[in-house]
């Protein structure tokens, strides 16, 4: 192990760090809104918007991202639209996220039970007031699990930014790899990197799930 | 118009399909009326209780509350809902919420009444029903007779007009029955309006003005109790009580 090597670069890694979980963090917060939106599209079966956010819904979640960021790098501007790397990143990890949180939602909003609904019809709640205090409190806590993975898998994702050269860790890593041949030191600071990152979440959402199954019970 | 009619259905129609659910029912009930509704499984009970309180949409004739249409799907449904209490075979409970926290919420969040006369309210009526201490436990916590009797204070409190009853004790242990139907039968002579679905024939006898059999979509009987029970008019009324006659 190159110890010098390590002194000299981590900082490059803390910076790189810093953009991929501000790219992250961004894209993760769009993707939760989007999907939201597209999932109570499809739960009230509002037409139009119905049929658009499922068509949505699978061509986000079965399109890889690295084409999709393709997509918005190299092909939109053939039509006129540039991007900065930092906003296909985005608009990327959103675009993705999007679809599968629409799914962890809808299937959250879904199993609240139809007894429930008509109780609260019965009783004379609105449409807002049954969702506000009988669909989501439900929902929320059917759909946190399947939410908390999609945060880690959309991390892990981000690993695909420096196809379109976004100065991300996997693009520092490849980088230094290419101009020094200090495989190993490059690729162990960059698993630590992840590592640092993506456990403390992991582990976090780990013992709300756990505090979740508890209230259910 | 009669002030004490609270509810009218005229010549209801629904259907499923090709499956002719109720085919021609009239039915008027009066302030302070028990009205017990009796029929094989099947033949629509549940059905015409959730078209008077407009959760199916009917393909003809009309449900009146006071007057006023109940049409499924129209705005005014939520005011109106207010009026009729609603108690369903599996309780229906929301889960995430206390029984204190489940009654309260229709009065506080619908009719915007003052948390502290709700709680008050909430409580004594609790107390009527033997669950003084349950208010802050959660419907899992509770029996099935527990649950369904927080349900019907869920939906007393609401001050409805009417009560409609589904079956309430169908999903309950022997030993449960009786708890609840004691507090429908409390309700019944302490002049609650309602429309009560059972085969728990002995209580039917009990807590009825009217009882009422159907069958095959329509009314074949409408009778008092003592009536109804010792020597009914119809044939088919004859029958559908033989079926119950083993258990006497
Ligand atoms: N949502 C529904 N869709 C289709 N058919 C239904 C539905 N609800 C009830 N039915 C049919 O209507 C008939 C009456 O059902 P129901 O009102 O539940 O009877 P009961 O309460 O008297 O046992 C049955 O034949 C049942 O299959
Ligand atoms: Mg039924």
């Amino acid at each position: 192990m190159d110890w010098l090597f390590i002194k000299e670069y981590y900082p490059l890694y803390i910076r790189s760090a810093v953009l991929t979980i501000t790219i992250g963090v961004l894209g993760i917060v769009l993707s939760v809104i989007v999907g939201m939106i597209c999932a109570l599209c499809r739960y009230y079966k509002i037409p139009l918007l119905n049929g658009i956010a499922a068509a949505y819904t699978e061509l986000s979640r079965n399109t890889p991202l690295i084409v999709q960021l393709f997509f918005l790098f190299f092909g939109l501007p053939k039509v006129g639209i540039v991007l900065s790397p930092e906003a296909c990143g985005t608009i990327g990890l959103a675009f993705l996220g999007g679809g599968y949180m629409s799914e962890s939602f809808l299937s959250g909003l879904g199993s609240v039970r139809k007894i429930h609904l008509e109780a609260a019809a019965s009783l004379g709640l609105n449409g807002a007031q049954t969702m506000k205090s009988v669909i989501l409190p439900q929902a929320a806590s059917v759909s946190t699990p399947a939410v908390c993975a999609n945060v880690i898998f959309l991390l892990k994702e981000t690993s695909v930014f420096s196809a379109v050269s976004l100065a991300d860790l996997m693009y520092t890593a490849k980088d230094l790899i290419g101009m020094y041949y200090n495989t190993t030191e490059a690729l162990t600071m960059l698993v630590i990197a992840y590592l640092i990152m993506i456990l403390p979440i992991s582990i976090v959402f780990t013992l709300l799930e756990r505090r979740l199954r508890h209230e259910r019970v | 118009m009669n002030e004490d009619v609270v509810i009218e259905v005229r010549d209801l129609k629904k259907v499923f399909g090709e499956n002719v659910v109720i085919n021609g029912i009239s039915l008027t009930v009066k302030k302070g009326e028990t009205v017990v509704l009796i029929g094989p499984s099947g033949c629509g009970k549940s059905t015409l209780l959730r078209c008077l309180n407009g959760l199916e949409p009917i393909q003809g004739g009309s449900v009146l509350l006071h007057g006023e249409p109940v049409e499924y799907g129209k705005r005014s449904l939520y005011r109106i809902r207010q009026k009729i209490g609603m108690v369903f075979q599996d309780y229906g409970l929301f889960p995430h919420m206390t029984v204190l926290d489940n009654i309260m919420l229709a009065p506080v969040k619908v009719q915007k009444r003052s948390k502290q006369e709700v709680t008050e309210e909430a409580m004594s009526l609790l107390e009527r029903v033997g669950l003084g201490d349950k208010a802050k436990s959660y419907p899992s916590q509770l029996s099935g007779g527990q649950q369904q009797r927080a349900a019907i204070v869920r939906s007393l409190i609401v001050h409805p007009d009417i009560m409609l009853l589904d079956e309430i004790t169908a999903a309950l242990d022997p030993e449960m029955v009786h708890e609840v139907l004691n507090v429908v039968l409390d309700l019944a002579k302490n002049g609650s309006t309602m429309i009560i679905v059972t085969h728990e024939m002995a209580f039917a006898e009990a807590a009825a003005d009217r009882v009422i059999l159907m069958d095959g979509g329509i009314i074949v009987e409408e009778n008092p109790p003592e009536k109804f029970f010792r020597d009914p008019d119809t044939e088919r009324a004859r029958k559908f009580l033989s079926t119950f006659s083993y258990s006497r």
